[in-house]
């Protein structure tokens, strides 16, 4: 039988969670025993190669292209988990919530310190994904399965959860493992 | 006192006395009931109802409710616990509450709470209000990001320090943290070593230059859950001899 396949993504993240998937050290070996890992940053695979079991998403939604590699994770993989604060709640890139789009575009592009753009030019290319109103978190744009919390989520929550789900256990995380920091 | 009486708390028999409220009679016997607005030493007010039970049935803030001979009091039921959930989502959700570069974090209320009732995000969307930050004292910063309006900051100033630094203006959603001054809190009378800088319960209100000295796992709910001094407590009473 082949082996349960893994995919993991970054959406509007630091990819601080993924630093946690690689901090689970040695058991990277065991994992990757017993599973095989398709489109992911660590592997480099950037297309699908076949149906997914799990797919690990860090970074909330904050333009058009992370909505569709979202989309993309949910029609290839059968268990969504959200990784992190960005993931769960919009994160750090959520601060950008409190500000109008067209300001946090000027401070970008026009009136930012270190900004040279004497134009005044506010890229509009086809080639920049559109950002979208408001980062929001993955679970308001398709059905998530599991919640893990944490900036980033402990390498230990993370294999804890990830164990679990490749041996058909609930997670049950003890109290020391659920953090929001 | 002659006139104590018992009231049983999640079919637990405990000592109660005539006035005691009901969070505070499980309290004195090593049961937590979750609160926020609440904290010892100021008057109750039942403003965030994370303490709401069933007491004969009614639903009820446990910490302005006065307990009463035979009272049967519900705490940790299913519906209850649910209901608690629910009100600290949705103070997650009204406020901007970014818990990793919070200084509270590890020591906040809100997010221990969280932490106790299983809350891994908020199943409700996010309002992002834009609040203001004052930071005009030298010693204290007010966040109202953070704020959620819980009064303990404005019960504890005006009763224990005496001073009146803290109100509110605005309803409902307009409801907001204003300070005794045209607009800053620089101009108040407050001072870093009033006792209403330490009632906040999240990191609406902090002592400056201070941030981060505690490191992270030594944090007050890094290892235990927010109350568990309450259940400790108790314990150690219940093991130490017989309640008198």
């Amino acid at each position: 039988m082949s082996k349960p396949r893994i995919a993991t993504c970054s959406l509007a993240g630091c990819f601080g969670c993924h630093m946690s998937v690689l901090d689970i050290d040695e058991r990277l070996l065991e994992l990757v025993d017993v599973v095989e890992f398709d489109k992911s940053p660590i592997t480099d695979i950037k297309k699908f190669d076949g149906r997914c079991r799990i797919g690990l998403i860090e970074g909330g939604c904050a333009n058009e292209e992370n909505v569709a590699v979202l989309r993309a994770f949910r029609r290839h993989c059968d268990i969504l988990v959200s990784l992190g604060d960005c993931a769960t709640m919009g994160g750090i890139p959520a601060l950008r919530n409190l500000v109008p789009i067209d300001e946090c575009f000027r401070e970008a592009y026009i009136d930012g310190p270190s900004t040279h753009n004497p134009a005044k030019i506010i890229p509009r290319d086809v080639e920049l994904p559109l950002l979208l109103d408001k980062v929001r978190p993955a679970h308001e744009i398709v059905r998530i399965d599991y919640l893990l919390p944490g900036c980033p989520p402990s390498a230990d929550a993370i294999w804890a959860a990830v164990t679990a789900l490749l041996s058909d256990k609930p997670i049950d995380l003890p109290y020391q493992l659920i953090k929001y920091d | 006192m002659s006139d104590r009486f018992t009231i049983t708390v999640d079919g637990r028999e405990i000592p109660a006395a005539p006035g005691q409220t009901i969070l505070a009679a499980a309290q004195a016997s090593g049961i937590y009931i979750p609160r926020l607005c609440h904290m010892d030493g100021i008057e109750p007010v039942g403003a965030c109802r994370v303490c709401t039970v069933r007491a004969n049935g009614r639903v009820v803030a446990a910490c302005t409710q006065p307990a009463t001979a035979s009272m049967v009091v519900q705490s940790q039921t299913d519906e209850l616990v649910s209901w608690r959930r629910q009100l600290v989502e949705m103070l997650f959700v009204e406020g901007n509450h970014f818990c990793m570069f919070c200084e509270k974090s590890g020591s906040c209320e809100l997010q221990g709470l969280a932490y106790r009732l299983g809350i891994a995000a908020p199943r409700y969307e996010s309002i992002w209000p834009r609040r203001e930050v004052d930071a005009s004292h030298p010693d204290i910063i007010l966040d109202r990001n953070r704020c959620i309006l819980c009064g303990r900051c404005e019960r504890t100033s005006r009763d224990l320090d005496g001073k009146h630094v803290f109100g509110f203006v605005g309803r409902g959603i307009h409801k907001r943290l204003a300070v005794n001054a045209r607009a800053r809190l620089a101009d108040t009378g407050a001072d870093v070593t009033d006792l209403a800088i330490g009632a906040c319960p999240v990191g609406a209100i902090l002592r400056k230059n201070r941030a981060y000295r505690t490191p992270v796992g030594d944090r007050p709910f890094d290892r235990e859950p927010i109350g568990a001094p309450v259940e400790t407590r108790a314990e150690l009473t219940i093991n130490g001899g017989p309640a008198s």
